[in-house]
């Protein structure tokens, strides 16, 4: 597309695409700027509670640790399907593609039974959003009910973006024929994200709450 | 929808039917007249909120039957309550900024002008533009229904079929937390007193609703400014508006996620009994708040001015870029260092994330933050004044065309001046003690960020009606409104610096018990009055908008003989702006009285070495329209 008159103006001379991406993918990478100040407002409001409270550390080896870890072993793995279909989708392989992004979804997927099993453990524990088990506040006296509310309102987030995460890539794997290659990079930019996402409140949320030893 | 990523192809038709021209419109010209539009009504609501509480507060106990009619509960008998005054004062607030200052002067002209100016034919994302105006529409009539959630049995009786926390009838009108909404008693729900029941929820969805029209604006705008500039369309050739719009994208793009993470955090502890803002042991309305505990009011505030600062920055940003430009185009001249001009845009946009703490001088924080956010917002003084003194070099010497939309951007500067020197006393520390929540600090934002963005907007609207509607505004009305409006604005807002100075505290319904305020009320009358005055003579200003439409004089593609690419094509423009031809640059924004060249101008798309007297013929039409009357 690029004539010589602007090759001579350059990248930011107009009539180009200075970052060489089209619309819609310049648009994911903002939309991922500001969803992740989103996140940045959350996860910064749970550190300033948290410094301010006492917080209790309740997340024993099993379930939890063990869950979440697996949890995160899951996403992780998606995002590399989510590479291989980007790469097939690169060589111009559509149903290879195809398979792949349905491996990243079915792994989304996965991702949420889990969590959903391991919110219901602690729900069952007595978890609230607006309250903590009994056991836990005799054993973290004066503890915060604040726990179960970032608890729930921080995974419940990211869960959600996962939810709308395989959907869209669902939905991207149905079209994928008629999709240009640029239009599976969006769908995997948005995955990786938010599989980053997790990459932090995964040691934030649980790893800094680990049970202590004794 | 795959084809987007080809500015050049034109990607939808022209459509036929009332409804897609209209209504659900892609075309970013119709988008923008729709939030214009939305900005002119929501405006009028705010304005006469505004006059209610000047009535009040002159005249306490005024008996208006049609409050009563509307708020049977709020105003018993027609005389308001003061919990009504407060959710005026909420009400108030919160229209002009969202749905006023952050509507007309990013989501109208902006929308309408961004795309011509780089030579685009239309947004990036048409489909997520129409999206954003309606999910905006939509934002307006929930704090619309929040007015009424507590105050009118009937739309109260529908809001409490959504669940315990929405039941009204606490007697007030809607929300009385402020534009602030500040916990804990925002984040309490109905136990802490009337007017922070159903309609505060409300409020708090409108915003969050809001938060992300403006986030899917946000989107759009950087990618069609960065992605879409047509051929000679470099950065350093946009018009300073071009530069203004991006800059305030940028800062919604990464405030308003900020706003809507705490929005949903605040309507979590109302709805879902979490503590994020509450802490434990609160004693409110005679009884201790039982179950909450944990939680930090001071966190909203820093969520909230987080977003706070770089919104009035939103606000105006758009005003300084119309009036850079139209400065320019009236002075004849060039913009005065145009790439200072670029740089403080950027610089205030920049700083403007590490101010927020002047908001919370009185907050308890440590003094050494204290200082550092003192000293951060005073800095932002400097790129204040780069602009100001390039606005006045501009006009330095000029041959000045003093037009109606000249005379609103000089006022601009001349209120935002006005406005500005006391950010400088109330960003330091020990001043905003005795200032802060008076009505010196009114004084300010009404000023600097209230009254000086409508300036701009008045500007843009004079200067661009012709281009958008295809006649002129009348000249002479204009003129009247504008003498009336700007002297009218001063005598509100200067008053107020010296109620602030008397101690006067902001948000009170009545001034009547107080001694030391006795002696005010000659002051506060004659505010009152010089509202009443500039309030009603917006009315010219709206007829002469609507009658112009229709009866105005016919403008041609270039009535001001400005150089913009959006004066190179017919008024109203066509479809896709440019007619299916890409125009190309050749100039800067701003070349006005070149040295040699014929004509005092030259048009953005002048081909160089033209002989350019042949070149202008027909294309520049009446030239002389504007600026003889
Ligand atoms: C006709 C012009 C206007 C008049 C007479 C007026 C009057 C007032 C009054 C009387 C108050 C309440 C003061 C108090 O009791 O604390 C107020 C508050 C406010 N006004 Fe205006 N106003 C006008 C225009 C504007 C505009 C254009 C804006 C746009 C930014 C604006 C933004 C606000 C805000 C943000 C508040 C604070 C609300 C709060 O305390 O939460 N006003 N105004
Ligand atoms: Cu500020």
């Amino acid at each position: 597309m690029a004539t010589e008159a602007q090759a001579l103006a350059g990248d930011w001379g107009g009539g180009v695409h200075p970052y060489r991406v089209g619309h819609r993918k310049l648009g994911m990478w903002l939309f991922i700027m500001s969803d992740s100040l989103t996140f940045s407002t959350l996860l910064m409001g749970y550190a300033y509670l948290r410094a301010s409270n006492v917080w209790p550390t309740p997340f024993r080896f099993y379930p939890s640790i063990v869950f979440s870890s697996v949890m995160t072993l899951v996403l992780l793995s998606s995002s590399l399907t989510m590479v291989m279909a980007v790469s097939a989708s690169a060589r111009r392989n559509k149903s290879s593609a195809r398979k792949w992004i349905v491996a990243t979804a079915l792994l989304g997927v996965t991702f949420i039974v889990l969590h959903a099993i391991e919110w219901k453990h602690l729900i069952d524990e007595g978890l609230r959003p607006f309250q903590l088990p009994a056991e836990w506040v005799e054993k973290w006296p004066g503890a915060t009910p604040l726990f179960g509310a970032t608890f729930f309102g921080i995974t419940g987030m990211h869960m959600f973006h996962v939810f709308t995460g395989c959907i869209y890539l669902l939905v991207v794997a149905g079209r994928v024929k008629k999709l240009k290659h640029e239009d599976v990079e969006i769908s995997g930019l948005y995955w990786h994200f938010v599989d980053l996402v997790w990459m932090f409140v995964f040691p934030m949320i649980y790893l800094l709450s680990v049970y202590p030893k004794k | 929808m795959a084809e987007a990523t080809h500015p050049e192809v034109h990607r939808h038709p022209a459509p036929t039917g009332f409804i897609r021209k209209y209504i659900f419109s892609l075309d970013h010209k119709v988008i923008g007249i729709q939030y214009i539009l939305l900005a002119l009504s929501a405006v009028v609501v705010g304005m006469i909120m505004s006059v209610l509480m000047r009535v009040n507060l002159s005249w306490p106990g005024t008996h208006l039957k049609i409050m009563e009619t509307l708020f049977p509960q709020g105003a018993p008998g027609g005389v308001m309550t003061p919990e009504f005054y407060l959710s005026l004062v909420t009400m108030h607030g919160t229209i002009m900024v969202f749905f006023v200052l952050t509507t007309a002067p990013q989501g109208g002209f902006g929308n309408y002008f961004l795309p011509i100016q780089i030579g685009a034919d239309d947004m990036a994302f048409p489909v997520l533009n129409m999206m954003s105006f309606w999910v905006t529409f939509v934002g307006f009539l929930v704090l619309l229904l929040a007015i009424f959630a507590e105050g009118n049995a009937t739309v109260g009786g529908w809001i409490s079929k959504l669940g315990e926390s929405f039941a009204g009838g606490s007697g007030t009108v809607g929300p009385i937390g402020g534009w602030t909404g500040y916990p804990p008693l925002s984040a309490l729900g109905k136990i802490a007193g009337p007017g922070q029941g159903a309609g505060v929820n409300l409020w708090i969805i409108s915003i969050a609703i809001f938060c992300v029209g403006s986030l899917l604006g946000a989107l759009n705008f950087i990618t069609t400014l960065l992605n879409m500039r047509t051929r000679g369309m470099s950065l350093m050739r946009m018009p300073l508006t071009c530069w203004a719009w991006f800059t305030t994208a940028i800062l919604a793009l990464l405030s308003f996620p900020v706003l809507l993470g705490g929005g949903i955090l605040l309507l979590l502890d109302r709805i879902a009994g979490t503590s994020f803002f509450i802490p434990g042991g609160l004693y409110v309305s005679g009884s201790t708040v039982p179950l909450h505990n944990g939680g930090s009011p001071l966190l909203w505030q820093h969520l909230f001015w987080f977003f706070g600062h770089p919104e009035v920055y939103i606000a105006i940003l758009p005003g300084m870029g119309a009036t850079s430009h139209i400065l320019s185009t009236f002075a004849r001249k060039p913009v005065f260092g145009y790439r200072a001009m670029v740089f403080a845009i950027f610089a205030i946009g920049g700083l403007g994330f590490f101010v927020w703490g002047h908001h919370m001088f009185i907050s308890g924080m440590s003094p050494y933050s204290a200082v550092a956010f003192s000293i951060l917002t005073l800095s932002i003084g400097v790129p204040s004044a780069i602009k100001t003194f390039n606005w006045l070099g501009t006009l330095w010497g000029a041959k000045i065309r003093f037009t109606t939309p000249m005379l609103f951007a000089i006022g601009f500067v001349s209120l935002f001046v006005a406005g500005g020197i006391t950010g400088l006393v109330l960003g330091q520390t020990s001043l905003d003690f005795f200032f802060h929540d008076t009505y010196f600090v009114t004084a300010h934002f009404h000023l600097v960020m209230g009254v000086a963005s409508i300036f701009g907007m008045f500007a843009a609207t004079y200067f661009w009606f012709p281009k958008m509607f295809g006649r002129m505004m009348n000249e002479s009305l204009g003129k009247f409104h504008f003498w009336i409006t700007f002297l009218g604005v001063y005598a509100i807002f200067v008053p107020f610096h010296a109620m602030g100075l008397l101690g006067m505290p902001r948000r009170y319904a009545s001034f009547g018990e107080y001694e030391f305020l006795k002696n005010s009320h000659s002051l506060v009358l004659f505010v009152t009055i010089a509202a009443i005055i500039t309030v009603a003579v917006q009315v010219v200003f709206y007829f002469n908008f609507f009658w112009s439409m229709f009866k105005g004089k016919v403008a041609g593609d270039n009535p001001w003989e400005a150089t913009t690419l959006e004066w190179t094509i017919p008024s109203p423009p066509p479809h896709d702006n440019f007619a299916g031809v890409v125009p190309v640059v050749y100039h800067g924004a701003y070349e006005f009285s070149v040295p040699g060249a014929p004509n005092d101008f030259i048009m953005q798309t002048e081909p160089e070495g033209v002989a350019l007297g042949a070149e202008l013929g027909g294309a520049s039409g009446n030239g002389g329209n504007g600026h003889k009357a």
